[in-house]
């Protein structure tokens, strides 16, 4: 292998292109290639309704989705996000009913968000209960008490005011896009470019490495939980805003697909690795995916076979990746 | 020990083995052989070669040249299995049992007495069981008792009784004494006696010498993955074995230079930390070099996590440059100017799916960031240096540093702490399982740092690697500072008697 010793070469970095994932690369190439196929089988796919439809609908998923990847990134899981945003968003419906100022109706579910994952990053870094085992509970909980406190009653007239989803930016740019978009790039450059960001790959990859270096896994763990909740807040409120009515009920298999995008966007279940904006651009295709079945005219029902496929499919690859990088490093 | 010499056929023997892992070459050329009814010690330093020469009798590891013997004829172990179906069986230090089993369903697991119709005919496993116990004369080990519940020496023994249920003719026991009490060694050596007895034949592996004496009939010494020796135990005494084992080779790959030796950077005092650091005192001054020699387990790495704050000191003073302070963890320590390079780099050391740029700039974070965000220009910068400083061998920063190989893992890993600039720099096995290139570079760069005013503190369980860089010897057993030499009076014959703590051949050797 052509190995190079550097005495402070400038070009001791990779090509740019280099440094792009190749996952990324290759979900964009498969949203881009599913859409061709699709739209030329049917054309109405690729209509500006459709296509803004699809964004629209799903960039709650891909924002939730961006929490969801970094607490995966630190090696651990949450079940839990889906009732929370199911909670997070019935609260901020009731909030607006019973008349509540609307900046209040929108910054309570962040606070309850990141309050509730702050709980949950304290409980599995400080008393060392396995994420998948708190979040579970942390899922009863709150399924649960949900349909205790509301008796699974709607939320319907809602203020006009409050459907933060109707915004349009310059008149043109829907909401939800624009906070998914904005969401994934801040979130982006802050895991690559803030301490605490290169903190979370360090304690996914190795916490007693990163523990002898100085840094805190368990402090790590807690703020990435804690912001796991306000991706999650932002998440609700989207989902909440979207629709005239609020269910007051968990969207049940949520947090599925939301863990979904994060696998499929090459973050990798065993810690360490994966980035964002793999996991919304991995949120966009299954969201394409999901109304292209519609469009080619199967069932719906396939969806949940497809997702589960993407996972199988993503994490072999992954674990293939890291056995082939383990076998090359033995040289 | 008559039975050793009229036995003309060894049970098992190896000729001539050759094994070679990247980067090292873990055997060369090695021969041994036990016959039956003996018990055949394999003592060295760490490193010499023992565990890579049982897991090769024990099926585990192929050789890459060499023959097997098993009773005369040529045989080959290529998998634990194979060894089992020979005759072989190895104890591990690690005990292989299943806590939630009892003693008898232990002992038979996967070769249980059957009934008709392929149940496991639980009576005659019990039975069976009983018989075995009782022809080793064990009568406080209930068959039925649940693993999980036994001391370490009760487990090791249903270890070997599991090792017998297979007809085991030769035993492989590692460092067999390691976790046993003084009363469970006792009733170690009467079992190993009454297999000898019986023809068994008993590979037997330590670091202690006077358990040598006591049990093996003949012992082998292996250095640096050669054959050195084989003495009839009776013939030799502890001073050849000690001269054996360390060699007389401190040549010049290590090119100790001198460094002006400062005021005192660490000086701690009774630092006490349960269980392995027992009221330890030392200093280390700037530009010296202080080698910390021992055994496994005898709480040198222990003591350095302690003054790293991953164990914090539960009592005891430390003061550095001076200064009187508390480190309560690795954040304290290392704003106080301490850097660790730990012992084991892959699970310590190294975060391996990070690239190599990012592990390089992990313990100076904080130093780099201005006004929140990474200042990604230093970072580059600093990584340069590093990597232009070590001569890491990479294609470019953004490589995955678990891809590099050993020596550079190492070098990234002592790269990411001189970011920091610190003033105390401990180092735990600096070069183990490195090429002898790399090593040669750690080495130069020590000596470099020392220059500079760096305070050393290295742990190595390499001796000549001990000798040849320290300027100072501190020798540590069972979690106490038990001799220190200067580095003249620093001889490996002084140093491995305190190591083995071996009174007779210190005083012998000095």
């Amino acid at each position: 292998m052509s190995a190079i010793a550097l005495p402070g070469a400038a070009s001791a970095r990779a090509p740019f292109w280099r440094r792009l994932s190749s996952q990324e690369m290759l979900l964009a190439v498969a949203i881009v290639g599913l859409a061709v196929i699709v739209g030329l089988v049917n054309p109405r796919f690729l209509s500006a309704n459709n296509l803004a439809d699809l964004l629209l609908g799903n960039a709650y998923i891909a924002v939730a989705a961006i929490g969801m990847s970094m607490v995966i990134i630190t090696g651990n899981i949450d079940i839990s996000v889906g009732a929370l945003i199911g909670v997070l968003a019935t609260l901020s419906g009731s909030l607006a009913v019973a008349g509540a100022p609307i900046a209040v109706t929108w910054l309570a579910p962040l606070v309850l968000g990141v309050a509730v994952m702050g709980l949950q990053g304290v409980i599995v870094a400080y008393v060392g209960i396995p994420a998948i085992v708190v979040t579970l509970g942390m899922l009863s909980i709150l399924r649960g008490g949900l349909i205790s406190v509301t008796g699974g009653k709607w939320i319907t007239d809602l203020p006009d005011a409050f459907h933060l989803a109707d915004i349009e930016i310059f008149g043109f740019i829907p909401m939800p896009v624009a906070i998914m978009v904005v969401a994934t790039i801040v979130a982006a450059v802050w895991m690559r470019w803030w301490p605490l960001g290169r903190a979370i790959y360090a304690t996914g990859g190795n916490p007693e490495a990163a523990r002898l270096s100085g840094v805190s896994p368990h402090r790590t763990l807690v703020l990435v939980f804690m912001l796991h909740g306000f991706f999650a807040g932002i998440a609700a409120l989207l989902f909440a805003t979207q629709m005239r009515v609020i269910q007051s009920t968990t969207p049940s298999g949520l947090e599925f697909t939301i863990i979904t995008a994060s696998v499929v966007g090459g973050v990798s279940i065993l810690g360490g690795v994966g980035t964002v904006v793999g996991s919304t651009l991995a949120a966009i295709l299954i969201a394409e995916i999901t109304s292209a079945l519609v469009f080619i005219n199967v069932s719906p029902f396939w969806t949940h076979a497809v997702q589960g496929t993407l996972i199988l499919a993503t994490v072999i690859a992954d674990i293939e990746r890291r056995r082939r990088r383990r076998a090359g490093a033995v040289r | 020990m008559s039975a050793a010499q009229d036995t003309p056929t060894p049970l098992l023997e190896v000729r001539g083995i050759e094994k070679s892992f990247p980067g090292v070459r873990a055997l060369s050329g090695v021969s041994f052989d036990v016959r039956a009814g003996e018990a055949h010690a394999l003592i060295g330093e760490n490193g010499a070669g023992k565990s890579t020469l049982i897991k090769i009798m024990s099926g585990v590891f192929r050789p890459d040249s060499g023959s097997i013997l098993v009773e005369g004829r040529e045989t080959r172990l290529a998998t634990p299995d194979d060894a089992r179906r020979a005759g072989i069986a190895t104890i591990y230090q690690e005990l292989l049992l299943f806590p939630e089993l009892s003693v008898a369903e232990n002992i038979f697991l996967g070769h249980a007495p059957r009934a008709k119709g392929g149940w496991i005919d639980w009576g005659a496993m019990r039975a069976k069981a009983e018989e075995l116990l009782a022809s080793l004369d064990i009568d406080d080990l209930p068959a039925d008792e649940t693993v999980g519940a036994l001391s370490v020496g009760n487990r090791q023994r249903v270890e070997i009784l599991r090792a017998l249920s297979h007809d085991a003719r030769v035993v492989i026991m590692d460092e067999p004494t390691a976790a046993l009490t003084e009363a469970d060694v006792t009733r170690l050596f009467d079992i190993v006696r009454r297999l000898k007895a019986r023809g068994v034949a008993i590979i037997y592996i330590s670091h202690r010498l006077d358990e040598t004496f006591a049990i093996a009939d003949r012992v082998t010494v292996l250095r640096d993955g050669a054959y050195v020796g084989t003495r009839l135990t009776r013939e030799t005494n502890s001073g050849e074995l000690v001269q054996m084992m360390v060699g007389r080779r401190i040549d010049n790959m290590f090119p100790k230079t001198e460094a002006p030796i400062g005021e005192p950077v660490l000086e701690a005092r009774d630092l006490v930390r349960r269980p392995l650091t027992k009221s330890i005192s030392i200093t280390v001054r700037a530009g010296e070099i202080v080698g910390l020699a021992g055994l496994v387990g005898s709480g040198r790495s222990e003591l350095a996590q302690t003054l790293f704050g991953v164990w914090p000191a539960e009592s005891g003073e430390i003061r550095l440059m001076g200064e009187a302070v508390t480190i309560r963890s690795p954040a304290e320590a290392r704003a106080r100017g301490i850097a660790y390079v730990p012992e084991d780099r892959g699970s310590q050391g190294l975060v391996r799916p990070m690239s190599v740029l990012h592990n390089l700039s992990l313990a100076a974070l904080t130093s780099l960031t201005h006004g929140g965000f990474i200042d990604r220009a230093a970072e580059l910068r600093l990584a340069e240096q590093a990597v232009g400083r070590f001569g890491v061998k990479m294609r470019s920063l953004d490589e995955v540093a678990g891809r590099l190989s050993g020596g550079n893992q190492q070098k990234i890993v002592l790269g990411k702490w001189l970011a920091n600039q610190p003033k105390l720099l401990i180092l735990d096995e600096p070069t183990r399982g490195i090429d002898v290139g790399a090593k040669a570079e750690i080495h130069r760069f020590m000596g470099e740092l020392a220059r500079a005013g760096v305070a050393i503190l290295m742990i190595s369980s390499e001796l000549p690697e001990v000798l040849g860089m320290s300027d100072r010897v501190l020798v540590m057993r069972e979690g106490r500072v038990v001799a220190e030499f200067d580095r003249a009076a620093a001889t490996p014959q002084a140093v491995g008697a305190a190591m083995m703590g071996d009174t007779g051949a210190a005083e012998k050797a000095a």
